[in-house]
């Protein structure tokens, strides 16, 4: 059983989970020195997916290398660039390298990317991706074909608590819950009040879904204004943004502001962790976790 | 010859109300008359997370989300109760099988209900 499973299953400790840097170059030198980086903190580690549709080393290979250095992969999958065949040979490939934590999303559109002119793929939508996981790890593909012994997965999927249609969103992510999510990992939600009636909405009627919320670790408030201005689905309140630019040392408040998110956020209802992207790659990590209370879990 | 008439017709029909796409099995009673497949990433089963804050797409920032429509309309048109309720039950991934065909003979005959043999809803 994978350590995040036990941990959410089987516990009521709280899970720390991070999405692991792109590689491009730098080979197997850069998984080492970004794994040990991450060990100290993180229960598992999301390989992500080509993410923001720019071509990177592969959700498999990457998961496959972390492993080998000591982190337990979360492997994402996006519906973008696959169709049913390939996203149930990437299911089955990363079960063969005990890969058995999943997360399955959508995915950014091509447009997003710097290859627009690519085929978008969507053969199934993530709702269907996450039904064909616990398809598989029920016995069988999508087609019936007997698979034995099933794969052990651990399935998880992604929700925006914070873009239209608002009401829809907790319905939406009991629908992921039923196709077979067992964790949520939440995307960034500059809105707190937004995040609370969703974690509150959800728990409510499923509280065996175990939710993730994520925080962004980010440099300033440049950061801020650009995944206001850029990033479709996040909308970062205009008293927030003034808050951060407004002030005399502005990295400063950013990260005072993104400690009272996580803060508020781990308070709330079926929140069972954080989920940790960190755009800063500097000793911020460090103390961030320690405001947590949280002490390294081992050396990386 | 209803096999090649029928997709005409129902073309000539559903794509000046609906912009329809002849995917072959329509599911628009259940999603508040609204063609997901209309949606740039063909999304049967409800919105991405990129939806913006205005509620308009992540991929065409001039159009409103398609599935932020097919909610608005499934709460406040008057349709019938069972297809509100069937708003929001997983749809199996589409056919491809079937597009270009007229999905009032799929209906008919039931084609359009086939899923593929390990096709189930439930929990673990």
């Amino acid at each position: 059983m994978s350590i995040l499973r036990e941990k959410l299953e089987n516990t009521s400790e709280r899970v720390f989970t991070a999405e692991f840097p792109s590689i491009d170059g730098g080979g197997m030198d850069s998984v080492i020195k970004n794994a040990a980086r991450l060990a100290p903190w993180f229960d598992a580690v999301n390989a992500t997916d080509n993410p923001a549709a720019h071509a990177h080393t592969s959700n498999t290979t990457t998961a496959i290398a972390m492993k080998m250095h000591g982190l337990e992969p979360i492997m994402q999958i996006v519906c973008r660039d696959k169709n049913r065949i390939a996203i149930q040979a990437d299911m089955i490939g990363a079960s063969l390298h005990g890969i058995t934590n999943l997360s399955l999303l959508t995915g950014d559109d091509v447009t997003a990317g710097d290859e627009p002119e690519a085929r978008r793929v969507f053969d199934v939508d993530s709702a269907q991706a996450i039904n064909m996981a616990r398809i598989m790890a029920n016995g069988t593909y999508l087609s019936g074909r007997k698979i034995n012994p099933a794969p052990d997965f651990y399935i998880g999927a992604v929700e925006n608590s914070a873009a239209p249609p608002f009401d829809y969103r907790i319905q939406r992510a009991l629908k992921k819950h039923r196709a077979g999510a067992q964790f949520l990992q939440l995307q960034i939600c500059y809105h707190p009040e937004r995040l609370e009636a969703f974690c509150k909405g959800v728990a409510e009627v499923a509280p065996d879904l175990k939710l993730i919320p994520t925080i962004v670790l980010m440099k300033g408030a440049k950061g801020l204004a650009f995944m206001n201005d850029k990033v479709p689905g996040i909308d970062v309140p205009t008293d927030v943004l003034a808050r951060a630019s407004g002030a005399s040392d502005p990295a400063q408040e950013v990260y005072n502001l993104t400690l009272e998110l996580a803060q508020h956020a781990l308070s709330l209802p079926g929140v069972r962790g954080l989920h940790v992207t960190d755009f800063r790659h500097d000793e911020t990590l460090d103390l961030f976790m320690n405001d947590l209370g949280q002490t390294p879990k081992r050396q990386g | 010859m209803l096999k090649k008439l029928l997709p005409l017709v129902e073309h000539a029909v559903k794509k000046p109300v609906w912009d329809c796409r002849m995917c072959g099995q329509c599911v628009l009673h259940s999603t508040g008359m609204t063609c997901p497949m209309t949606c740039p990433k063909t999304l049967r089963n409800g919105p991405c997370g990129g939806v913006r804050e205005n509620g308009n797409c992540e991929v065409i920032p001039e159009m409103q989300c398609i599935w932020v429509k097919a909610y608005d309309r499934t709460v406040s048109l008057p349709l019938p109760k069972v297809w509100k309720e069937h708003y929001n039950e997983l749809r199996p991934p589409v056919d491809m099988q079937l597009q270009g065909t007229s999905s009032w003979i799929n209906l008919v005959t039931k084609r359009d209900q086939q899923v593929p043999a390990g096709w189930s809803v439930g929990k673990h």
